[in-house]
């Protein structure tokens, strides 16, 4: 099971991150559209990361099965937390002064999203999954 | 990284070939508005055909760079967006991307023209 760590502490790091992510989609058998959407997820999440937290990790792991493949990134930082989840993933909604599209956005482009956060620890992990033919 | 800003005639002319961090990003919209007003261009011409992302923070420096480009008085077109940038950004949020577009550098002259013209026109 092959695993790849970024440690996300500037935006050379977002770009170094969404890059292995695309990377591993492709290995993996993702088209094109779904190399771009976890690229664009994971550069989504590590943002928040230096923005909010300044510094964390993600973790890309091939959780292939099967029947599936699967490919699951954890974003994880120990900053302030995220205080109000429900309205961090309503779209429009800021506190960074960005468009707000960031979280909710990101939901939309994967099939499983989950977001664990308290203060000095959040972990949002995503998993972009497809059958296999 | 440095994102060349090229004169030609009065329009100026740029190609995003590499992956921006933030700061690269920000760093291309000040040197095209810089080129602008040192140059009095009348429009310019972003082409991203090589960016195989395209995320919120980049589509907002894209968006405001072309609202910032048509407040100094010109006109701004963006052209080549790869389809899978344009599928992501869209389920991401429509309100993402604003700004005039084109298939590519060819049309995206064009329209470019088009939209001079008719803010020369009045």
């Amino acid at each position: 099971m092959e695993t790849k760590k970024v440690e996300i502490k500037g935006s050379g790091d977002i770009v170094t991150a969404r890059q292995a992510g695309r990377e591993m989609a492709r290995e993996l058998g993702f088209g094109s559209a779904d190399q771009t959407r976890l690229a664009t997820a994971i550069s989504e999440l590590t943002r928040n990361v230096t923005q909010y937290a300044g510094m964390g990790f993600c973790t890309i792991v091939d959780n292939s099965d099967k029947n599936t493949i699967k490919i699951k990134a954890t974003v994880e930082d120990t900053g302030p937390g995220i205080p109000d989840i429900d309205r961090a993933l309503e779209q429009g909604y800021t506190t960074g002064g960005g468009l707000g599209a960031g979280l909710p956005g990101t939901k939309r482009l994967v099939q499983e999203f989950d977001i664990d956060s308290v203060p000095g620890q959040t972990v949002v992990t995503i998993v972009l999954s497809r059958r296999k033919i | 990284m440095k994102i060349p800003v090229l004169r030609l005639k009065d329009i100026l002319l740029t190609s995003i070939q590499v992956d921006l961090t933030d700061e690269d990003a920000l760093e291309f919209q000040d040197d095209v508005l810089k080129a602008v007003e040192r140059t009095e261009a009348s429009g310019v011409l972003i082409d991203i055909t090589s960016l195989d992302v395209v995320d919120s923070f980049l589509a907002r420096v894209l968006n405001e760079t072309a609202v910032m480009v048509r407040l100094l008085g010109a006109e701004a077109v963006i052209s080549g967006m790869q389809p899978d940038v344009a599928l992501t950004l869209v389920e991401m949020g429509r309100e993402l991307i604003g700004v005039a577009t084109a298939i590519n550098l060819d049309h995206g002259m064009e329209k470019l023209q088009e939209l001079i013209s008719k803010r020369g026109g009045g």
